[in-house]
């Protein structure tokens, strides 16, 4: 077990750098997941820790020792594949058993170990079948079996349930947790699905275009975006963004002027801000109401209903994007209705013309 | 609705009668025969007819300078030829060329293979060069071999050897089985190396990567991952090549004329030395009936191996 230390890592291709400014801290034991859209670097940077991609420059500390030069199979690593990369033409048990072998162990070693891997996974009973006679998720199974053979300091997973079906993702996500809580060794986790991030880490990573946008655990991440990145890419339905202009800045309050009309507060440090700022507003749809006498309107295009409750889609000249809002399912608009909609002011998001997070603050309650 | 459809579209069937799955098939049969028939009618007559009048030929005598002696002699064409002093050696000589082309086809094919499968610069021509030889007509590869490189005089290795100041060898002479073996090889090859190559490169890079994180270098990757990877591939290699090495014969028909002596005289050329030399048909037929036996024997045991491998991948 052992905790790992990212220092200025950088990776270029020839003269293309991919990525740049890597730091990070991750503590032994901890379950981290980098996630990222698809070319932000999730999988290279995964793959450099794990010594398949060399690192340009920085460095990379498994424990209080050096990785750089050191070769994969030395790092104390075991890493699950995408594409499960099981051997084809072995049984099960000598896929698990493969490193084992190569590494020079005695049969009842080797054994043991598989005997003990396979009982967690509750593959046992499959161990003289070939890779080809198993379903999705009990190739999955084996592959993590393959990992735990190992005994490794630190688990490396790429994309390991993208090749599954909803029904299975879940089911495994909810084994990856348990896996966890049983072997207790420091796990890392690719993944561009959101939710599997907010079910899994402990800390995510959030990365885009070769770099760490976001540090921080899955509350944080929800709540505190540092930037209009994060706010878009966490959270499912994603966060609805409106382009204004602030307005006035008052006690505590930051009212910004929606293109197309109307206005809203939002909660935030305003040190940094000034009246006349271009920025953007971000409000969660679940955090979307409609009220009579509401802040700014918008037209309906669409409604969901999920059961429960439902999602609704509207046009507003503020959002180029469209904005979607969470309600009672009980409530219905027709396409093309106009509503009045406002959010209360803490729940608010600002993001400046950079895109940067101002800081959320809580508003002092009037006695 | 559906309900309403079925009822309309079956008509009800007259009391005693039920309709039974083998009532169809039946009506069709007629159909379906007279569609076989072009096929059929041509296998028949381009292989079944062939096959007939060879057996045919070889129960009776039948040679062409004594064309007035005729008659059915039973199985005398093949105690004459089973006695020939030439006949066992062709045997042999022919697995030998076989054996011998298929170990230097296949071990070549997948260390070229092994190579091309690593990037370099110039690998896109490199790869068309390999390739090549399987383009060129047998006849003209055996020539350019016997004139242009193993020949005593002209030839590129009596060059070299001059150069160093060695006595140049007289290949097809002093080593001529190996020289056919060579020119064959040279041609089967390519045919080895492209498949072997498609075949390297479909294995997935992440099992690589993960015997890789396994402990295994180079070495252990290609013993333990590459080759049972390529096995089927070997496999198709093996078997194709066999069924055209079976009947080399426009190389030797060039290069040696199965000579010296009888020194590189496969089946076939000792088939066609038989018949189109000594003009006996009737013992070139019995020939070329044992070379059908001995190629379903071979086939036999080699469809009964590869058959195995082939299937154990996708079934289970």
């Amino acid at each position: 077990m052992a905790g790992l230390t990212l220092r200025n890592i950088q990776k270029r291709y020839d003269e293309v750098e991919v990525m740049r400014d890597i730091n990070l801290d991750i503590e032994d034991g901890e379950f981290v997941v980098f996630v990222g859209p698809s070319g932000c670097g999730k999988s290279t940077l995964l793959r450099m820790i794990a010594g398949l991609e060399e690192i340009t420059a920085g460095e990379l500390k498994i424990g209080e020792a050096r990785m750089n030069e050191v070769p994969a199979a030395k790092r104390g690593i075991a890493m699950v594949f995408q594409s499960y990369a099981l051997y084809p033409h072995m049984t099960l048990y000598a896929n698990m058993a493969f490193g084992l072998k190569l590494a020079g162990k005695s049969k009842e070693e080797i054994d043991v170990a598989v005997q003990k891997a396979a009982k967690i996974l509750h593959i046992d009973h499959l161990l003289d079948r070939k890779p080809r006679a198993l379903s999705g998720g009990q190739r999955q199974r084996v592959a993590i079996g393959r990992a735990i053979t190992r005994e490794p300091k630190v688990f490396l997973f790429d994309e390991p349930l993208s090749n599954l079906d909803a029904a299975l993702r879940v089911k495994m996500r909810l084994e990856f947790s348990r896996l966890h809580d049983q072997l207790k060794t420091t796990m890392i986790y690719v993944t561009h699905d959101q939710v599997e991030a907010m079910t899994l880490a402990d800390k995510i990573v959030v990365l885009s275009a070769g770099r760490i946008e976001q540090v921080g655990s899955p509350h944080t991440l929800y709540h505190h975006p540092a930037n209009r990145f994060v706010a878009g890419f966490i959270g499912s339905p994603k966060m609805n963004f409106f382009d204004g202009q602030i307005s006035a800045i008052a006690d505590g309050l930051v009212h910004v002027s929606l293109v197309g009309g109307g206005s809203q507060a939002a909660a935030v440090e305003s040190s940094t801000l000034k009246v006349g700022d271009t920025v953007t507003l971000g409000v969660r749809p679940e955090h979307l109401h409609v009220t009579s006498g509401g802040a700014f309107s918008a037209r309906v295009t669409a409604q969901e209903s999920l059961g429960d409750f439902a999602y609704v889609y509207a046009d507003c000249p503020a959002a180029p994007e469209g904005l979607i809002l969470r309600v009672p399912e009980e409530q219905e608009y027709a396409h093309g209705a106009q509503i009045a909609l406002s959010a209360d002011p803490e729940r608010c998001h600002l993001f400046d013309g950079n895109g940067q997070a101002a800081r959320r603050i809580k508003l002092l309650q009037a006695a | 609705m559906t309900q309403q459809v079925l009822n309309a579209t079956v008509a009800p069937l007259p009391p005693g009668e039920t309709l039974t799955p083998a009532a169809q098939p039946r009506s069709k049969l007629p159909l379906a025969s007279l569609m076989l028939t072009p096929s059929v009618a041509v296998l028949f007559l381009w292989m079944l007819v062939p096959l007939l009048m060879t057996l045919y030929f070889s129960a009776i005598r039948y040679n062409l300078l004594n064309p007035d002696q005729t008659g059915f002699v039973g199985i005398d064409n093949y105690r004459y030829l089973l006695e020939d002093p030439a006949f066992w050696p062709a045997v042999g000589h022919t697995l030998t060329l076989i054996g011998s082309v298929l170990g230097i086809s296949v071990v070549g094919g997948l260390l070229l293979g092994v190579l091309f499968d690593q990037p370099f610069a110039g690998r896109g021509i490199a790869r068309l060069l390999v390739i090549a030889p399987f383009f060129v007509m047998p006849t003209v590869s055996a020539l350019i071999w016997k004139n242009m490189i193993l020949h005593p005089v002209y030839g590129l290795w009596a060059n070299i050897f001059r150069a160093i100041g060695l006595q140049p060898i007289d290949w097809l002479a002093q080593y001529p089985m190996w020289s056919v073996i060579v020119i064959v090889s040279w041609q089967w090859l390519p045919f080895a190396f492209l498949i072997l190559l498609t075949a390297l490169q479909s294995l997935d890079q992440e099992q690589k990567e993960a015997a890789q994180l396994d402990g295994a270098g180079p070495i252990r990757i290609f013993v333990y991952i590459t080759l049972p990877h390529l096995s089927r591939a070997i496999a198709v290699v093996v078997m194709i090549e066999t069924i055209f090495l079976l009947s080399i014969f426009a190389e030797i028909f060039t290069s040696t004329a199965g000579g010296p002596g009888t020194e590189t005289t496969t089946l076939t050329w000792l088939i066609y030395s038989i018949g189109l030399q000594q003009f006996d048909i009737g013992i070139a037929s019995a020939g070329g009936v044992i070379a059908v036996v001995l190629a379903n024997v071979v086939s036999f045991f080699l469809v009964r191996m590869l058959s195995k491998n082939l299937k154990g991948e996708y079934e289970k």
